[in-house]
């Protein structure tokens, strides 16, 4: 496979996250930061995106449990973030009972893993 | 300025087929033995039809799969899909289409055999930045609105189970609904939970089933042997396709799909003498209550406790049964149409709504994502 020569901004994305880091876009014309990762910026347009480091400072915005079987990995939390800097994403909340997450809980953002692949994942503040 | 499709097209046949459980059917047969019921209802034939609009959970390319089985040539056809409130989308669409004169006779028809198919199916394509987290979709996005709309405005699971209880006393007053039988608040409070704060009793039906609706231009809509049903307003909107990226998880687009409507049908709220609201979860009903105007935001929960949206309610909500409790095949929007024209032929039976002039049946579709909003009436409503 061929290194691509001008990845898109979804690889350079993945390409952070391998390195460790959560990586966010911002305008530098409106400060405006975007997630995820787009070819400009959604609505006004702007292809003045520069790559950031996320703060990793979150709350939680909405939460549920996925409700599963022990035998099928058991309950597990799926959470929607509002990232310090602005824009919202799913996520996990871990290091917690699923059912102890609640909304307007301060997180943390970190690298983790699931399945094999590097994901941005949350803990409490 | 533009012209408005008030009244321009009106549904002059309804079809259902294989609603249930119909094992040993395929989604493209329960489609088209709906159709070609809609059609002889009609007093059309399959030669008669020119335009073409459909959408299922299987067919990438509906409208010429549709077409094809069918063994007709159409002018016009459509193949949009946006979720469950394609069909709401597609009677906008054929509206247009007939007003236009690109088509004569528009049907718009649904297929899907996934209960008996083993399961909820979709070609919903992938979400990125979503998937990895593995949320059990759609319940997951509807769960996480709901548990918003808890958190902010205090609504509780009775709340919720109020919705299903209604949809329930809806369903056991209708012979063709496929869950029968006494459904309790407790009922749905016990259920199994599936995501949090949804149980198994706040999530719809998964049956199999077909669905045709077949639309002509106003000219024409008195040449059929049923009183034809009018289209007053319709109108869409959508903001997001993944429930991350919903602005607000407590207004959905319906906020400006119902106004719109409201808007080109030239009614009030109170004009409304039924609604249909797309219920793939008992949290849709009181939202879309609200993003519709039918209460202030925040309010959905107290305005549906004690059997407002019930038979014998003051707002008869859902009358079929819903997709809670009388057929959700995967895309429920084309249902929604379907009742509310049965109840404005006066043709529901001891559901029947009295003297139901004008309805509202909204789709929903994707996560909260597309709304559309229709509002159909009697011909003296025009």
């Amino acid at each position: 496979m061929t290194e691509a020569e001008n990845p898109g901004p979804e690889a350079r994305f993945r390409a952070f996250l391998k390195e460790g880091k959560f990586m966010i876009q911002r305008s530098k014309s409106t400060g405006r930061h975007v997630f995820y990762p787009r070819v400009a910026a959604p609505g006004g347009g702007e292809t003045d995106l520069e790559w950031v480091e996320a703060s990793g400072e979150g709350t939680v915005y909405s939460t549920t449990v996925v409700r599963a079987r022990p035998e099928k990995g058991g309950d597990f939390n799926v959470a929607l973030i509002d990232l310090a800097e602005g824009p919202r994403m799913m996520s996990r909340v871990i290091d917690i009972e699923p059912t102890a997450v609640e909304i307007g809980m301060k997180v943390r953002a970190r690298v983790g893993e699931l399945d094999g692949a590097p994901q941005i994942l949350f803990s409490p503040a | 300025m533009t012209r408005s499709l008030r009244g321009a097209a009106a549904c002059v046949g309804l079809g259902m087929a294989g609603c249930g459980h119909a094992p040993g059917r395929s989604a493209m047969e329960n489609l088209a033995e709906s159709v070609h019921i809609a059609l002889a209802e009609a007093g059309l034939r399959l030669a008669d039809v020119d335009g073409v609009f459909a959408a299922t959970a299987v067919h990438s390319m509906p409208a010429m799969s549709v077409a094809e089985y069918l063994g007709i040539k159409p002018t016009f056809s459509s193949g949009s899909n946006i979720g469950g409130a394609s069909f709401q989308a597609h009677a906008l669409n054929a509206a247009l289409a007939l007003e236009a004169g690109l088509c004569e006779v528009a049907i718009i028809a649904y297929g899907s055999n996934q209960r008996s198919a083993g399961g909820f199916t979709s070609i919903s394509g992938p979400l990125p930045h979503e998937a990895a987290y593995k949320p059990r979709n759609p319940v997951t996005a509807y769960a996480l609105a709901a548990a918003r709309h808890m958190h902010d405005f205090g609504t509780t699971r009775e709340h919720l189970a109020e919705v299903a209880v209604a949809a329930r006393h809806w369903a056991n007053l209708n012979p063709d609904a496929f869950a029968h039988g006494p459904l309790s608040i407790e009922d749905v409070l016990k259920a199994r939970m599936i995501c949090d704060p949804l149980g198994k009793l706040d999530c719809c039906l998964v049956t199999d089933g077909g669905a045709a609706m077949v639309m002509v231009r106003a000219d024409r809509a008195k040449d059929h042997p049923k009183a034809p049903v009018y289209l007053l307003g319709a109108a869409m909107a959508h903001h997001h396709r993944m429930i991350s990226a919903m602005p607000d998880l407590t207004v959905s687009a319906a906020a400006e799909s119902g106004p719109r409507a409201f808007e080109m049908a030239g009614v009030g709220h109170r004009d409304i003498d039924l609604l249909m609201l797309y219920d793939a979860f008992t949290f849709n009903t009181i939202l879309f209550l609200e993003n519709l105007g039918f209460c202030a935001k925040g309010e959905g929960g107290p305005f549906v406790a004690g059997g407002r949206i019930a038979p014998g309610g003051e707002l008869p909500v859902n009358t079929s049964g819903g997709g809670l409790s009388c057929v959700h095949p995967g895309m429920y929007g084309l249902y929604a149409m379907i009742e509310a024209v049965t109840q404005l032929r006066g043709q529901a039976g001891a559901r029947q709504v009295e003297d139901a002039r004008i309805a509202l049946a909204h789709g929903n579709g994707g996560v909260l994502s597309s709304q559309v909003t229709t509002i159909w009436g009697r011909e003296t409503a025009l």
